[in-house]
């Protein structure tokens, strides 16, 4: 009886806001708008309009779909202290961490399904009338983990909104085996990804080990940078009280996970270049250029620079507790990852090809403006999201039922996350 | 030879695969069958629909082509109604009159083809058979043969050049030539999603370009590079198309679907050469069962030096390199 005022209280809380909220909100739906149209240039003519060739025949779409499967993972480096370690500081950021996790896998979809040639075909996946070559496919592992964690993102969250716009105490034992496995699951999707790639001996640039855990290092440095940037607008943003805590700590995972990563990078700088074979010559491509193709090398040094210049910063601890330095670092971090796994990752691995041409590549207008408006729609998702989450767990707005009953006094889970009547002031430094 | 020359995956040839999807995908089809009738309907009634009764007939093809199953699994009867439909679509949208077949593996045959780099002059005849023989999309002038021109001395893919444009045979040079190997092992198949390539019991591996998805990760994984993809629309002039027709071969491809060398299965299956064979004029092209003991091919092997190109893979190419 509660589920219809609850989506059109959601409907309501997406729907209004100040003007700057409507500024944003058009804007997003402006860049959507934009990379709609190039999606059905590209839908008509094929994917002849990419920058794509026979020889390199993966680019910008692929190289944000890897980035940004770490995103959706890295969420869960908030959600497993909160749930299961029960820290307090986490406790309120963690919806928007989901939030963020959500919004990250509509992305990853988005570039999955543009990326196809035959994207009316797609229903071919489907177990049952379809066909889904799992286990053999480390593409269908894929389309499996990245659906599940899907609707396990959004199951949990909206079990405990529903369940505070209610108001009861979401019960611990209904979400917290789920939490569980959605702990494991986040790592899954980004082995999974890494798998994916590394699972081809043909190409030698991914045909390595330390594809996986270099992965989950870079995923557990953006995901937590974008969310400590994300938090700190919501604390100055609006009233809903998040630690200084929550800060620190997401902080300390960012710069220990931006240290492995840094570490794991020269491991591969070594193995490629000390001793270097046949399979070194697409990291020769990537980091030092083949004659006069070198399309990579200016790109991939400013992705490391940035990387290294944020992690030093983030090393120094002062300047890691002090926001007007950790949200630089966090935003030039994650964009060195997204240089880095992004087009440095996905694209040096066609160039040269298996036969040794090279061909190289760079983005037409149409593959910008659809990344755009894919970019655009993520932003979009994770605003709406967090705009119908933050009035309920602010506890400004409740079900219409519960106003003859009397509040839910005395039931008071160990849960941190804050409950009607519960609310504290914004801290402010 | 690898030690198992048909190189079957397991549930290729599994009869119990073939149950169960056709059943519920007759079901389906029945189902949204029905849901094209009556939109069929609808639009009949609406001021947007279908001029003429051939291009009614045309969408209704077109329909019952999106919604059929992958060719694998399907029936006898199913395989000789998309051809129907096929050959009827070919008709009415390109003007090309167009034999499809739909041949299978002929027992006891395993297809292997040999190289010989002293004869190979780089003519590159053998490419120009190819592209009329196969309908290959003359718009993005795709090609399944590459004929690489190397120096005497080293076989480095890296050194090589693949787009020569001079007088051949080219002194100090020698001539090699790449296409599907046909693995035994193949990554390719391994890596698709929905199952759309698979590897036939004559040891040729095919696409179902109509249950091709267009994710390419079948080429990120071929070692050999031997997979080409539909980047628009495929383009043959009709006057140029060869009628002769596989479904697995050289059919009209769409755009967003990938494709392959098939050793000319529509030739091959009815013990013909493939067309880059028969068009070699140096004859160094040998072509043949493996699992014939008179056959060319198993000369070449018993006597000449052999060798494949990247075997540290292990994907058990079938199609070797010899000189004289």
């Amino acid at each position: 009886m509660h589920l219809r005022p609850f989506l059109l209280s959601a409907l309501d809380s997406a729907t209004n806001g100040g003007r700057r909220y409507h500024i944003w909100m058009g804007l997003l739906t402006l860049v959507i708008a934009v990379g709609v149209y190039a999606y059905s240039v590209q839908f008509r003519y094929g994917l002849a309009v990419t920058g794509m060739s026979d020889q390199v025949s993966w680019g910008l779409y692929i190289s944000n779909f890897t980035f940004l499967v770490g995103l959706a993972a890295a969420a869960m480096m908030l959600v497993l202290p909160a749930y299961i370690l029960e820290d307090v500081d986490f406790g309120r950021a963690v919806l928007m961490a989901e939030a963020v996790a959500v919004a990250a896998l509509v992305m990853c979809l988005g570039f999955v399904v543009v990326d196809l040639g035959n994207p009316l075909g797609a229903w071919h996946l489907t177990p049952g009338i379809g066909y889904l070559n799992w286990p053999r496919s480390l593409l269908a592992w894929d389309v499996i983990v990245l659906n599940g964690y899907l609707a396990l993102n959004l199951a949990i969250p909206f079990y405990i909104l529903y369940s505070h716009y209610t108001g009861r105490p979401p019960a611990k034992h209904t979400y917290l085996p789920w939490m569980y496995i959605s702990a494991m699951w986040a790592v899954s999707i980004h082995l999974v990804t890494a798998f994916l790639l590394a699972g081809l001996p043909s190409r030698p640039f991914w045909h390595t080990a330390l594809l996986g855990p270099r992965f989950l290092a870079s995923a557990f440095t953006a995901g937590p940078a974008f969310v400590i940037m994300l938090l700190w607008f919501i604390r100055r943003t609006t009233k809903y009280p998040i630690a200084d805590g929550a800060f620190s700590k997401l902080a300390l995972i960012t710069v220990v996970a931006a240290q492995i990563n840094i570490v794991m990078l020269i491991s591969e700088l070594f193995y490629k270049f000390y001793s270097p074979t046949h399979h070194s010559i697409n990291a020769q491509y990537l980091f030092f250029g083949l004659g006069e193709h070198h399309a990579l090398v200016p790109w991939i040094w400013t992705g490391i620079g940035l990387n290294i210049l944020a992690t030093i910063v983030l090393m120094i601890h002062p300047l890691r507790h002090d926001p007007r330095w950790l949200m630089p670092a966090c935003a030039t971090l994650f964009l060195g990852i997204w240089i880095e796994k992004g087009l440095g990752l996905v694209i040096p691995g066609f160039i040269p090809s298996p036969l040794g041409e090279i061909v190289e590549y760079t983005p037409t207008w149409v593959e910008l403006c659809v990344t755009a408006g894919i970019w655009a729609l993520g932003m979009f998702v994770l605003t709406v999201l967090i705009r119908v989450a933050l009035p309920i767990e602010l506890g400004e707005v409740r079900s219409p039922y519960l106003e003859t009953e009397p509040p839910p006094r005395g039931v008071r889970p160990r849960s941190s996350r804050p409950r009607h009547g519960d609310v504290r002031p914004a801290r402010t430094r | 030879m690898s030690e198992d020359p048909t190189g079957m995956p397991a549930d290729a040839a599994d009869g119990s695969l073939l149950h169960k999807p056709v059943d519920r995908r007759g079901a389906l089809s029945i189902v949204l069958g029905g849901v094209a009738a009556g939109v069929q309907a609808v639009s009949a009634c609406t001021p947007l629909s279908p001029a003429t009764e051939e291009e009614k007939e045309v969408r209704i093809l077109a329909w019952q082509e999106y919604i059929k199953g992958n060719y694998r699994f399907m029936t006898e009867a199913e395989r000789a109604e998309t051809i129907g439909r096929l050959e009827r679509l070919a008709q009415v949208r390109h003007g090309a009159d167009v034999t499809i077949q739909s041949t299978g593996a002929q027992p006891g045959v395993v297809f292997g083809y040999a190289f010989n780099i002293s004869k190979c002059k780089g003519f590159r005849r053998c490419v120009e058979a190819c592209i009329n023989e196969n309908n290959l999309d003359r718009n993005a002038d795709t090609q399944y043969i590459r004929i690489f021109e190397m120096e005497d001395g080293v076989i480095d893919f890296d050194e090589a050049d693949a787009t020569y444009q001079h007088d051949v045979p080219a002194e100090g040079h020698f001539y090699l030539g790449t296409q599907c190997f046909q693995c035994a092992d193949p990554p390719c198949v391994k890596v698709c999603p929905v199952g759309a390539t698979w590897q036939e019991p004559d040891g040729i591996t095919v696409i179902d370009y109509d249950w091709c998805i267009g994710c390419r990760y079948c080429m990120a994984a071929c070692p050999y590079w031997a997979r080409r993809f539909n980047w628009a629309d495929p383009e043959v002039p009709a006057e140029e198309v060869n009628p002769n027709q596989h479904y697995l071969g050289n059919r009209a491809r769409k755009q967003g679907c990938v494709e392959k060398c098939t050793f000319c299965v529509h030739r091959t299956r009815q013990g013909r050469l493939p067309a880059c064979a028969e068009a070699c004029p140096t004859g160094a092209r040998v072509f043949g069962n493996l699992l014939d003991p008179d056959s060319e091919i198993r000369w070449v092997l018993a006597h000449k030096r052999v060798f494949r190109l990247k075997e540290d893979l292990k994907t058990e190419p079938r199609f070797w390199y010899f000189s004289d």
